[in-house]
């Protein structure tokens, strides 16, 4: 149980951004040894708070305490040096280090001054390593890592700093239910150490599973603080959105038309082996699988971001040789990927440039842009989704986790794509939004879209899928209908028969 | 548009433009000459050559590359174009030829970057040393000098009492600043840059392009050649040293990431009239050229420094 003394103590921060109040007068009290859930919509302001706390970002009003003692954060290393520690919602490590130099990232051992202590350095981080219950070797490099392990390195990295308070901004958010296990495994163990932890995270089981306390913020203001035990699911999202929601699955029953898109024996050596199905008009269809088992090559492969070795793809019943994504866009194929910030946003441009990025032809006569028509689509991509921006010319930077997922999803939209790639289309999004997109991927199918929907949350594939393919080491191992259970899609997904 | 936004938009612009009035203000102050029109006129001239070399590197800066080849190019494409003068073609069509030559030797340096997958340091390091060389053997090292007056009226004829070069160089700005921010072009220019994965993966034709700005590039320096030809009456095949190092200079100075995504025409234009300006100004003062070196390299480190200092922290 969490003792009662205080780690952290924040009172009246405001923080305002060119065109946004991001925070308005937030208080939030965090208790050693205590797991507090830090609720809110997207762009409600839970990583610039963060931020705040960890000295990455100066508070324009307010008060901090850290163990009772008022502080004004100089910076990051401060903030370390008092014992917080932080993982950020975007991986934040060194691809081309090995684990245990990024962990010691600035604070390696050394031999003498100028000489790195290279074994030593191997040794803590192993210990480290090993002491989270982690199979990671110190040795290995980041960018062999899967996200998963990555972000547990990340884990490893912020308690080698000793910290008091850890923040941790939507760290399962590219996990699989297994990893989750292992990191929650990994939180219990530092809340008995005393350590109080600062959780993010959308996925709202999470929140009962491993919370003590939630505290919820709306349009950058503190709105409570409750015991976990006291919530429901309702309750809390009636305090997120300030308004209920009906279902959190609005499945609506699919019409299937004619196939849109059938492959055929597709393979790309060492990653995909022998892979056929196919998605008709109007269908949602699921692809579960674990981390690395081939799902978002397969999406890759498809549209013609990899080169296949063998197989066939037909679109509309025609056979096709999609070697660009180009000529996959212009086959009506859209895919929205996985990872915002490496592949779905030009961050340095803004959101009605990106929203606008795979459908230029439409905006453009001669390759001159007519501005104002790409307004106005930008625009319309802005309401209908509800991206929170203050205006079209917004840097994607500047935008929160879950709107820039949002833009990375209208870019699709704009292109009036009909059969389209989902790669994990939630990740980040909260409850209100991600039902919203639901709604969004119902009408899409009703228009006679059709839709491969790939995640790793289960609830959702089952939620909202016609039919379910599970793959499994490059294969598609099973293929189940909408009635399938969780234990079934994970017994196909971890390559057990059943 | 209202104002504010507008301000905190172009910031780093207005910057550099009053880093560059009060440039003017100090050198007025200094010496009274500095400020008359024919010396202003001069300037412009002066710095026409480097400005629209430095249009082509800023497009391929802001692509995320770089181009070491320009002032190879400077002096290959003006001793080609020497050629065809000294072969009796009329000269537009010498001209164009010229021309011609430089954005085909741009997509060269295009195609090793994206079919040879070089690093664009590695690929145009090679075609500067190629372009030089070649330069050097077609015409036996030696210059080619002596030009029918049509040809040369394009450096030493006047527009309106303006120099020919100063009213090319800034219709080539206000085209390229066009280009840069109401086209398909200039928005992938600054797409690729930002992300090359995303936007290949928006289908952006990513090899495309990237071989038509290294082919812009080329024809930029050019054009370059043909009025650095026109002005001494005479091809080099030693012209052009150092001006790959003058033109990424004012890209910097004018504000342009060396990490691409970011970076403005009008920048680059203010970046090359303070490189212009310095040296007229250094020269009228009667300060040695070796100072002069001294003090251009201040001020690009300056320029830069400012930039870091006063840019928003990274979150
Ligand atoms: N650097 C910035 N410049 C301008 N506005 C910003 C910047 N960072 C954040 N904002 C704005 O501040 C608000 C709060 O953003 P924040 O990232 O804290 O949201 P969040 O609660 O973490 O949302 P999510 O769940 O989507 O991650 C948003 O409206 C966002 O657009
Ligand atoms: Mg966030």
């Amino acid at each position: 149980m969490p003792s009662l003394v205080s780690a952290l103590r924040l009172r009246g921060i405001r923080k305002t951004f060119p065109g946004v109040l991001a925070l308005d007068g937030v208080d939030f009290d965090l208790l050693s040894g205590e797991v507090h859930i830090l609720l809110g919509e997207n762009g409600a302001g839970k990583s610039t708070l963060m931020k705040i706390i960890s000295g990455a970002s100066r508070r324009d009003a307010g008060t901090m305490e850290i163990a009772g003692v008022p502080v004004d954060l100089t910076g990051p290393r401060h903030a370390q040096e008092l014992g917080i520690g932080i993982i950020y919602q975007e991986l934040n490590l060194v691809p081309h280090l090995s684990v245990a130099e990024n962990i010691l990232l600035g604070r390696e051992p050394m031999l003498c001054p100028g000489v790195l202590d290279r074994r030593r350095l191997r040794r803590i981080a192993q210990e480290l390593l090993d002491e989270l219950g982690l199979t990671i070797a110190a040795g290995a490099v980041v960018s062999s890592l899967g996200v998963a392990e990555q972000q547990m390195v990340e884990v490893a990295k912020a308690l080698s700093l000793d910290a008091r308070v850890l923040i941790m901004d939507e760290p399962t958010s590219a996990l699989t239910s297994q990893e989750i296990e292992r990191l929650f495994a990994t939180i219990r163990r530092l809340k008995a150490r005393g350590v109080g932890i600062i959780y993010i995270s959308h996925r709202m089981e999470e929140l009962f599973a491993i919370g003590d306390r939630v505290t919820v913020l709306r349009d950058g203001r503190y709105i409570g603080t409750k015991a976990i035990g006291e919530c429901t699911l309702d309750s809390l999202i009636a305090m997120m959105t300030g308004r209920d929601l009906d279902a959190q699955f609005p499945k609506e029953a699919a019409r299937p038309g004619e196939v849109a898109l059938r492959v055929e024996g597709l393979g790309r050596n060492g990653v995909l082996h022998d892979i056929s199905f196919s998605v008709r008009r109007g269908e949602i269809v699921g692809l579960a699988g674990l981390m690395g088992s081939g799902r978002t090559e397969l999406a890759r492969a498809l549209f013609g971001a990899d080169a296949i070795d063998c197989g066939r793809i037909e679109v509309h019943g025609r056979e096709r040789r999609i070697r660009s994504p180009r000529e996959a866009i212009d086959l009506g194929l859209g895919f929205l990927t996985e990872d915002r910030k490496t592949q779905g946003l030009v961050l340095a441009l803004s959101v009605q440039s990106n929203l606008c990025l795979p459908s230029l032809d439409k905006y453009a006569r001669g390759g001159v842009m007519m501005e104002t028509r790409e307004r106005a689509a930008a625009g319309r991509m802005v309401d209908e989704l509800h991206i929170k921006t203050p205006g079209l010319q917004q840097r994607a930077d500047c935008l929160s986790g879950g709107n820039q997922q949002k833009v990375v999803l209208g870019k699709w939209l704009c292109t009036a794509a009909d059969i389209l790639i989902f790669d994990e289309p939630t990740r980040g999004i909260d409850v209100g939004a991600k039902v919203e997109i639901y709604r969004l991927m119902n009408r899409l199918a009703a228009q006679g879209a059709a839709i491969l929907m790939i995640s790793s949350e289960l609830p959702e594939i089952l939620g909202m899928s016609d039919r379910i393919l599970v793959m499994h080491e490059g294969r598609i191992a099973r293929e189940f209908s909408a009635g399938a259970t969780q234990e079934q899609l994970l017994a196909a997904a971890l390559g057990r028969s059943v | 548009m209202t104002l504010k936004p507008f301000l905190i938009r172009y910031a780093r612009q207005f910057g550099t433009l009053f880093g560059l009035v009060l440039l003017c203000i100090a050198l007025w102050i200094a010496t009274p000459y500095f400020l008359t029109s024919s010396n202003l006129l001069n300037i412009m001239e002066q710095s026409a050559i480097n400005a629209l070399i430095a249009v082509g590197m800023t497009f391929i800066i802001i692509s995320g590359g770089i181009d070491l080849s320009v002032g190879s190019l400077v002096a290959f494409t003006g001793v080609v174009l020497a050629g065809f003068l000294h072969d009796g073609w009329p000269w537009p069509l010498a001209v164009a030829c010229g021309l011609v030559a430089g954005l085909g030797c741009g997509i060269v340096n295009g195609l090793l970057v994206t079919l040879g997958r070089l690093p664009p340091f590695i690929a145009t390091l090679g075609t500067m040393s190629v372009a030089r060389g070649a330069a050097l053997l077609y015409t036996d090292g030696r210059p080619s000098s002596g030009f029918d007056s049509g040809f040369r009226s394009l450096a030493t004829g006047q527009v309106l009492h303006i120099p020919a070069p100063a009213v090319i160089m800034l219709v080539v700005y206000v085209l390229g600043h066009f280009v840069l921010t109401r086209t398909k072009f200039g928005r992938y220019t600054y797409a690729i840059g930002g992300n090359e994965e995303a936007a290949l993966l928006s289908g952006v034709r990513v090899r495309l392009y990237k071989t038509l700005i290294y082919g812009a590039g080329g024809l930029l320096s050019a054009l370059a050649a043909v009025l650095l030809t026109a002005r001494l009456n005479s091809a080099q095949p030693i012209a052009g040293i150092n001006y790959e190092l003058d033109a990424i200079a004012a890209t910097v100075i004018g504000g342009t990431s060396l990490l691409g995504g970011q970076g403005t025409m009008g920048g680059t234009l203010v970046g090359a009239l303070i490189m212009g300006v310095l040296r007229n100004g250094l020269n009228l003062l009667g300060v040695s050229s070796f100072v002069q070196q001294v003090v251009i390299g201040a001020v690009i480190i300056l320029a830069v420094l400012v930039d870091v200092l006063f840019k928003p922290k990274k979150k």
